[in-house]
């Protein structure tokens, strides 16, 4: 991806609204994940392609300057939750992977359904994001 | 652990110490402190013979495999003995000759010694183990020992060529010979050779019983160098000459000879072991003296007389298994008795021959017969060693040669009146080959003794002028050459506590309860038919060494394209090029030649098996109707994978398959796999856009085929694994047998999960192990892709 042409308002005008909206339609399709369609996987995906479109938009400099983040550091973060969460039903004496769920009275929510599983796919998410970009970015950067 | 373990094992511990003492003591010649073990042991096991004369045999058990029932069991009995004997009393003289052979300052002493220990433990391994597994591993240290020794002068390509050879050939009879083991072990239970000997009767009707005599047999002959194996022999010459007179002549030749009489009592009732024996025997007593009346090396004839001398020992081994038969079997005993009494013999005056042959070689400097002569005067002491030898491996009194040679010709007359075993029909064969191998022998011997020391001494052809050897040299030839005329003289000193006790160990089926050979040596029995034979062989002998000149061009006929050494290196040469070519012909490359052979190998291996099996079975009940939407979207994919196939352009490839992701994505849709199909989506887009960023950088697909043939087996291949997996996943799809797990999950997915959405509740939670490692993978393959762009990048900014 070279360094883009500066006179493509619709796109980036567009781009600018867009990203949003599939950010938090991501956001949706992530959390929604447990009982609908979605989950981590497509979540990332979907964040991720929201990330292409910016780049897509505006050149890679100008992106890293919105996302100061090294995508790298994101895949693993993502790595290392999945596999703590894993880990962390060894505290309550169960075996490697078990989950449990419970259903909570939240301020602001109500009642609601909190399950380990979703920290599980919290790192799922990370990983798919930092994946992508790290692979996008990569290629995009290579002259 | 008992003493006899330890004399076994002591020449191989001993060769531990050996490197320390040629590096930190080198004032003093190694060989020194090497001699002192053979010495004792011979002493330990000179002190056994009254034990063995009186018919006991000791044995000693040691755990090793107890489970498989490998044990280090040491047994001494008369044949072993006799063995051991030699080992280790040859053993003694040949390290006392090496002292003064090898030089103390240029040869490195250190190797060789241990070399020779080593061979020297091996040795007594084979011939003093009960449990034929050890003995295996006995016998192949002998080959390794006997590889290390001949290629002692690695630097030498000669040395290395013989050392190859013999390794090879004695490398193949062992493993031959303990495949013949393990079928025994089959047939007995047991790897141990005494209670084989005792379950005789079952091995005689065992079906496996000709396979496992033929193998030992090959691992018997390739060891004692007989007909065709014998071609090491010669090239095995090319070590240094005590190895020559101890490995390859005295000891590990005999190797084979002692396996023969160990096993006798196993096999020698049949007919196929008595006419293999001894007919292999006599033929490579036949060619082997044939082939050392040609040879104008020193070594090289005693080569080749030892090969004979070998077979002539193995054929009185085949021959004395007719006892067997007969109830008066005193008449047919006698070439037991003989072959013990020529091994014996044939150590004594072969071990003094290949001495005076190194003595000369080190004070001429050379072993050609055609170089050396006239050294009587220079020489006398080796020359009345060679006399000695000479005279007695020709088979002249009064010389131990003598006497083995008339029981020799006893035992091929009284064979030919054997009648079983169709021998009447081929017995004349017997006498007639061992008397013109005995004509031949004679006139080698002359060839060896008067082209050396008679004639015209020249001493412009010789590296060095001819002097008489150092005492030291001489001791061990001496005694070697003393007892060939005392065993002549007094031959019963040997046999009623050696060779009786031998012989009962290879015929023990023969003695009843306490019953004993009699065997009684006399160096005059009369006028007889042998006595009339010897002096047909030394007239005629005589007379063809004096015309040598003119009959030598016979050799000549004989092409030396027919060789068997021209027939060994063509099939080492031939398989090298063969498998070269082979792997040539196969491993092309090519990943497209591997991929065909992967592709083969599949439709082969389940195309194969479902037809062989009849595995393939129809059946569409309980398939689901087949909609509108359904047909449409097989209709577009199949026209999305026909444009990907055909497309001339790469464009044109990556639209197609895009295509065909989408309407992959489709189908999940009616299927009604919602995660799967937005997951396709998303995933396609990507894979798509990254052919794109590919496709700049890529060269224009090629549409010129390599060969049309290429590209039919391409198609032909492709439509058979299409049509395999087609055919598999119809069968598969016939037959329900088992029900689908897919129940519980739909039961449990919001009980235990907590959640609706069944697939997502699957890869998180009651499959969640396999989702932590696909997350793993995509981070391995993005680190992956990283680290090739940045680190190549990085590279070539170094370059700049």
């Amino acid at each position: 991806m070279k360094k883009q042409q500066t006179n493509d308002v619709i796109l980036q005008t567009v781009t600018k609204i867009a990203c949003f909206i599939i950010l938090l339609f991501s956001f949706h399709i992530f959390l929604a994940g447990h009982n609908n369609p979605g989950g981590g996987f497509i979540g990332g995906l979907m964040t991720a392609s929201s990330f292409v479109l910016l780049l897509l938009a505006y050149d890679l400099k100008t992106v890293q300057n919105i996302l100061p983040v090294n995508f790298i550091y994101v895949a693993g973060t993502g790595l290392l939750i999945s596999i703590c969460t894993s880990a962390g039903s060894f505290l309550f004496g169960a075996q490697f992977l078990t989950h449990s769920f419970g259903y909570f009275d939240l301020p602001l929510l109500g009642k609601t359904e909190l399950a380990t599983a979703v920290l599980f796919d919290i790192g799922v998410y990370l990983v798919v994001v930092g994946v992508t970009m790290t692979i996008i970015q990569t290629i995009g950067e290579r002259e | 652990m008992t003493a006899l373990h330890i004399a076994i094992l002591s020449p191989l511990a001993f060769a531990f110490f050996i490197p320390l003492l040629a590096k930190y003591v080198r004032r003093i010649h190694t060989g020194w402190f090497v001699l002192i073990l053979p010495a004792l042991l011979f002493i330990y096991f000179l002190r056994m013979i009254g034990m063995s004369a009186n018919g006991e045999t000791l044995k000693a058990e040691l755990a090793w495999i107890p489970s498989f029932g490998i044990n280090f069991t040491a047994y001494i009995d008369g044949l072993g003995l006799l063995f051991a004997l030699l080992i280790t009393g040859i053993g003694s003289l040949v390290v006392l000759y090496s002292i003064y052979y090898l030089s103390k300052e240029r040869e490195q002493l250190g190797s060789f010694y241990v070399y020779l220990l080593m061979f020297m433990g091996a040795m007594l391994g084979v011939v003093l183990v009960d449990n034929v597994i050890v003995l295996y591993v006995f016998w192949e240290l002998t080959s390794i020992s006997s590889f290390l020794l001949i290629g002692y002068w690695y630097k030498r390509e000669k040395s290395r060529y013989g050392a190859t050879k013999s390794m090879l050939i004695t490398i193949f009879g062992g493993l031959a010979l303990l495949g013949g083991f393990i079928l025994l072990y089959i047939m007995t239970g047991s790897f141990s050779i005494r209670s084989m000997v005792s379950q005789t009767d079952i091995i005689l009707s065992h079906d496996l019983f000709i396979p496992a005599l033929v193998l030992i047999l090959i691992g018997a002959f390739t060891k004692s160098a007989q007909f065709p194996f014998y071609i090491w022999l010669p090239d095995a010459m090319e070590a240094p000459t005590p190895v020559s007179a101890y490995l390859h002549s005295a000891t590990m030749v005999k190797a084979g000879i002692y396996l023969v009489a160990r096993f006798t009592p196993i096999f020698a009732f049949s007919e196929v072991w008595f006419w293999v024996v001894s007919i292999t025997g006599l033929i490579t007593l036949f060619w082997g003296s044939f082939n050392a009346v040609k040879q104008t090396d020193l070594k090289s004839i005693l080569a080749f007389s030892t090969v004979s001398q070998l077979g002539m020992i193995m054929s009185m081994l085949g021959i004395g298994s007719a006892a067997l038969h007969y109830n008066h079997f005193e008449y047919y005993l006698v070439s037991i008795i003989a072959a013990i009494f020529h091994l014996i013999n044939h150590a004594t005056f072969k071990g003094s021959l290949f001495m005076a042959v190194g003595i000369i070689d080190h004070e001429t400097g050379t072993r050609d017969i055609r170089k050396l002569g006239g050294l009587m005067t220079i020489m006398p002491i080796t020359f009345t060693i060679t006399l000695i030898g000479a005279f007695s491996m020709a088979g002249l009194p009064p010389f131990n040669g003598f006497l083995s040679k008339e029981m020799f010709f006893t035992s091929v007359l009284r064979i030919s009146e054997f009648n079983l075993f169709h021998v009447s029909t081929w017995g004349p064969l017997f006498p007639i080959l061992g008397w013109t191998g005995s004509v031949f022998t004679f006139i080698y011997s002359m060839v060896l003794l008067f082209k050396t020391f008679g004639g015209k001494y020249q001493p412009e052809k010789l590296e060095k002028p001819a002097h008489e050897a150092p005492l030291g040299m001489l001791i061990s030839p001496v005694i070697l050459g003393s007892l060939v005329v005392i065993f002549f003289f007094f031959p019963n000193i040997l046999s009623y506590r050696i060779i009786e006790p031998a012989a009962e160990s290879i015929m023990p089926h023969l003695l009843a309860g306490n019953e004993k050979f009699k065997v009684k040596l006399e160096g005059w029995h009369g006028p007889s038919p042998e006595l009339y034979m010897t002096i047909g062989v030394v007239v005629l002998g005589i007379l063809a060494y004096l015309t040598l000149t003119k009959w030598k061009k016979i050799y000549r006929l004989f092409p030396e394209k027919l060789t068997l050494n021209t027939l060994y290196d063509r099939t080492l040469y031939g398989i090298e090029k063969t498998s070269n070519k082979v792997t040539r012909t196969y491993m092309t490359g090519f990943l497209r030649d591997y991929l065909v052979y992967v592709f083969l190998f599949f439709i082969m291996m389940i195309g194969g098996s479902l037809v062989l099996t009849g595995g393939f079975s129809f059946d569409t009940k309980g398939n689901a109707e087949i909609g509108a939407y359904e047909l449409v979207l097989s209709a577009v994919i199949i026209a999305a994978t026909l444009t990907t196939i055909v497309a001339k352009s790469r464009l044109t490839a990556i639209i197609g398959l895009g295509v065909i992701g989408y309407t992959i994505a489709l189908f999940f849709v009616i299927f009604r796999a919602p995660d799967l199909a937005l997951t396709q989506l998303i995933i396609e887009t990507i894979s798509v856009s990254l052919f794109l960023l590919c496709f700049y950088h890529l060269p224009k697909l090629s549409f010129k085929p390599r060969t049309v043939k290429f590209r039919v087996t391409n198609v032909v291949v492709s439509i058979g694994v299409g049509a395999v997996v087609t055919l598999v996943a119809l069968a598969a799809n016939s037959q329900h047998t088992l029900n689908s797990i897919s129940t519980y999950f739909i039961e449990n997915s919001y009980k235990l999960g907590g959640g609706h959405n069944i697939v997502n509740v699957i890869l998180v939670d009651f499959r969640g192990f396999d989702t932590l490692f696909e997350i793993t993978v995509l981070v391995i393959a993005a680190l992956g892709i990283y680290g090739m762009i940045r680190l190549r990048l990085e590279k070539r900014g170094e370059e700049q």
